[in-house]
């Protein structure tokens, strides 16, 4: 060993170590994570972060939203396209409580996002001061972990877990608060230690082979396999295993609205979404296959219907990474535990290969029945009135399924997540857990800084972008380059076809009016066009998308018109209506 | 499934916020703590909780896994009061007078164990530990006796089959995670048996 390998180890020279504020040292951790761009807001308990910040700005880019909840958003949308952690500043009290829904929604979708909270001075906590709240208790149950920092010293350490919690495991949203007496104090800094193991959190398991063996062997032996896909696929990064492991098996796969994009669209297994709005086969068949194989997904209530119904007659294949999943609503035979990056070579590899033509067979019989009684019409609408789903179709046609498809809340979201065309995964940004309204926009902002190479084209209600329009004035602002079409039915629709079907018509609340969407995207800088005949749409969609830049297309589509297939409310999804 | 009385064993970092962590994990679903401990366990640095809750075992198995989920708790177990060994302990302020006086007050602490932790002029302080039934029995009777204050403590628990803590933290301080397993109770159980 030479000497200059021993010297290595001894302490560093006292020289050597330089003081900082903590505030720099919040961003000397951002850069060493990897982080290039934040979401944030200035207030004054993280007035110290922005000064130091202003330093900065050659290494950072700070995106200033016009809303804290704009800003969390934008996170996830950016954290969604590009498999990295989105980053979001907030100030105290207001700003902190406006990222409540966007961290509840990171949670609930599984979004690595890292948010930074000023909070008052320390010796101030618990007086009622000015901006004070207790955003550690508020945002306790909506975050994956916080920490409340009142020393500089717990800066690195603290954001150094921070992030390795993020995106870990099961990825989700962490929340630092640091008082403004850590931000401004200064401190010896001894350089920034990325974290990687943190002794109460098991982020994920060994997996164990004879759990992998009992899945191939009931693999093997099925007749009437069935493979259901979730985001856990895509945040795992292991589309092109799972690619391999249906290819192998022969295995149809149906996606949940968050694991689409995982498998392209076109792919011959994939057979479509499942859920309360997906398609008509992978529901019903749910209810028939003999090996049920889920992966990467949490058997929401709005996938399996009712539960007591739910694939009764299959043993069921769990494969997830978090064990809280395991058993929580659908008793699992043999339970996967683990990341599926690793237990789907595995299993590719165990199992033999298969093809199930007439299995797959009755997938396509039950497509055929679905396209004639609802897809055809909603695609190629003979009445003058433009439907959703055409609008998704000249998308489809004009991007060629390149796109990320970001959308909003309600009945254009089930529409756009039924008909868009994906060839590329992370390219479908949606609100599925939450279901929070107003999620689009500011997402497609985040998921252009994400991926700003490709097509964004952010899908939303009338109802949707009245709740976070304000965020055109940062796409003036910044320049990000987002295609947003309005489908404008004048209604608060996915609610009035619920009071149409199950509340006798009685239609409460849901009538909705607009502002001139066009003019406001105008004084927002922001050029645009309102289409309300069809033979317009194809040029709008065509313009939007050539444009260099932000575009607004408004088109006007059915009032009245109802999202089908559905499985009401309390049904098995077997008993999914066509109409 | 019948609902029953579980303990539910916690072994977490002794970190600022985790009562309010743990307890929103049951509020959420609405389901009432019975009882709760909290103290230092026999391994260094790590707290253990005790919790008792009355609830059936699917329910039960469920919290746990969503109370191992958070990132500060290390192990959460649970166990019927078969598998436990299990006491509260509770302190009586009864008047001395009734205490001297009264032939079957003694006779009732004589009965139920109870030792005087402080004797006064005019009241007595005594404690006792058990079962709750036990010390329910004890506290209705003394009601009859004046009996001025009564305060009882949360469950301790023992469990039977533990073999403490520290072989387990020794496999979380390493790097890479040991086999833990999660139970899987609804595996076939045709061929060989094994755990998940």
């Amino acid at each position: 060993m030479s000497t200059l390998e021993i010297t290595k180890d001894t302490p560093k020279d006292r020289a050597e170590i330089t003081q900082i504020s903590g505030s720099q040292a919040v961003l000397e951790a951002l850069l060493a994570e990897g982080v290039d761009t934040i979401f944030g807001y200035p207030g004054g308990a993280i007035m110290p972060i922005y000064d130091a910040l202003y330093d900065y700005n050659d290494r950072l880019k700070h995106i200033l939203v016009r809303h804290e909840q704009g800003g969390i958003h934008a996170a996830q949308g950016y954290a969604r396209t590009s498999g990295r952690v989105g980053v979001v500043f907030a100030t105290s009290g207001p700003g902190a409580t406006n990222l409540v829904t966007g961290l509840a929604d990171a949670m609930i979708d599984s979004n690595p996002v890292v948010c930074i909270t000023g909070q008052v001075f320390a010796h101030l906590l618990g007086t009622d001061a000015f901006q004070e709240t207790d955003v550690i208790n508020i945002t306790a149950p909506v975050t994956k972990w916080n920490y409340q920092v009142t020393d500089a010293c717990e800066i690195p350490s603290a954001l150094a877990k921070a992030f390795h919690i993020a995106r870990t495991g099961r990825p989700g949203p962490v929340l630092i608060d640091i008082t403004k007496n850590a931000q401004l104090q200064l401190f010896d800094y001894e350089g920034y230690k990325v974290c990687n193991h943190i002794r109460s959190y098991r982020p994920k398991p060994i997996v164990r082979r004879e759990y992998i063996e009992q899945a191939a062997a009931l693999i093997n032996e099925a007749k009437k396999p069935f493979v259901l896909f979730g985001q856990g696929v895509i945040l795992g990064k292991a589309e092109a295993d799972f690619k391999a492991f249906i290819e192998k098996a022969g295995i149809p796969a149906a996606a949940t609205v968050m694991g689409l994009s995982a498998l392209e669209t076109d792919h011959p297994l994939h057979v479509g979404m499942l859920g309360m709005h997906g398609n008509y086969a992978p529901n019903v068949l749910t209810n028939e296959c003999d090996v049920l194989i889920a992966i990467g997904m949490r058997f929401d209530d709005r996938v399996t219907g009712r539960l007591d119904k739910y694939a009764k007659q299959a043993k069921i294949i769990h494969l997830d990474i978090d064990p809280a999943e395991i058993d929580k609503n659908v008793k699992t035979t043999v339970a996967v535990w683990g990341d599926c990056k690793e237990t789907l070579p595995l299993l590719t590899e165990l199992v033999n290969r298969r093809e199930h033509a007439d299995w797959l067979g009755r997938f396509r019989e039950l497509e055929q029945a679905e396209i004639k009684e609802v897809i055809y019409d909603e695609l190629n609408p003979t009445s003058d009135i433009m439907t959703m789903g055409e609008v998704l179709r000249t998308l489809n046609e004009l991007t060629d399924g390149e796109a990320v498809i970001v959308t909003d809340v309600g009945q254009h979201q089930m529409v756009a997540c039924r008909y868009a065309k994906f060839n590329r995964s992370k390219s479908n940004v949606t609100s599925g857990g939450l279901g929070t309204m107003g999620f689009g926009l500011p997402a497609a902002i985040g998921a252009w800084y994400g991926t700003p190479d490709r097509t964004v084209v952010a899908i939303i209600g009338d109802g949707g972008i009245q709740m976070t329009i304000q965020e055109l004035g940062t796409i003036m602002q910044f320049g990000a380059k987002v295609k947003i079409v309005i489908l404008n039915n004048e209604f608060l629709g996915m609610v009035r076809q619920w009071q149409q079907l199950f509340h006798d018509k009685r239609y409460s609340f849901v009538n909705i009016t607009s502002p001139d969407f066009v003019t406001v995207a105008k004084g927002y800088g922001i050029p645009g066009q309102s289409i309300r005949e069809r033979k317009d749409l194809k040029q709008a969609v065509s313009d939007m998308i050539a444009h260099d830049g932000s575009y607004l297309l408004e088109v006007m589509v059915g009032k009245e018109n109802n999202v089908f297939p559905m499985v009401p409310q309390g049904s098995s999804v077997a008993e999914i209506r066509l109409k | 499934m019948e609902k029953q009385e579980y303990t539910i064993t916690l072994y977490t970092e002794n970190s600022i916020g985790m009562i309010g962590r743990i307890s929103t994990i049951f509020s959420r679903r609405k389901i009432n703590i019975e009882s709760l401990n909290t103290s230092p366990s026999e391994a260094e640095g790590i707290h253990r909780f005790t919790l008792v809750i009355h609830e059936t075992e699917d329910v039960v198995h469920k919290l746990c896994r969503q109370i191992e989920k958070q990132v500060e708790v290390l192990k959460a177990y649970y166990n019927t009061n078969d598998e436990v060994i299990w006491q509260e302990q509770a302190l009586y302020k009864v008047p001395t007078d009734v205490v001297t006086e009264k032939a079957p007050v003694e006779r009732l602490l004589r009965q139920y164990g109870a030792s005087a932790v402080v004797i006064r002029n005019d009241y007595t302080v005594f404690e006792t530990a058990g079962h709750r039934e036990e010390i329910d029995a004890l506290t209705e009777a003394l009601a009859e006796y004046n009996l001025i204050e009564f305060v009882r403590s949360a469950r301790i628990a023992i469990i039977k089959d533990s073999e403490g803590f520290h072989k387990k933290l020794k496999e979380f301080e390493e790097m890479e995670p040991a086999e833990e397993v999660v139970e899987n109770r609804y595996l076939n159980k045709q061929d060989k048996v094994f755990t998940m």
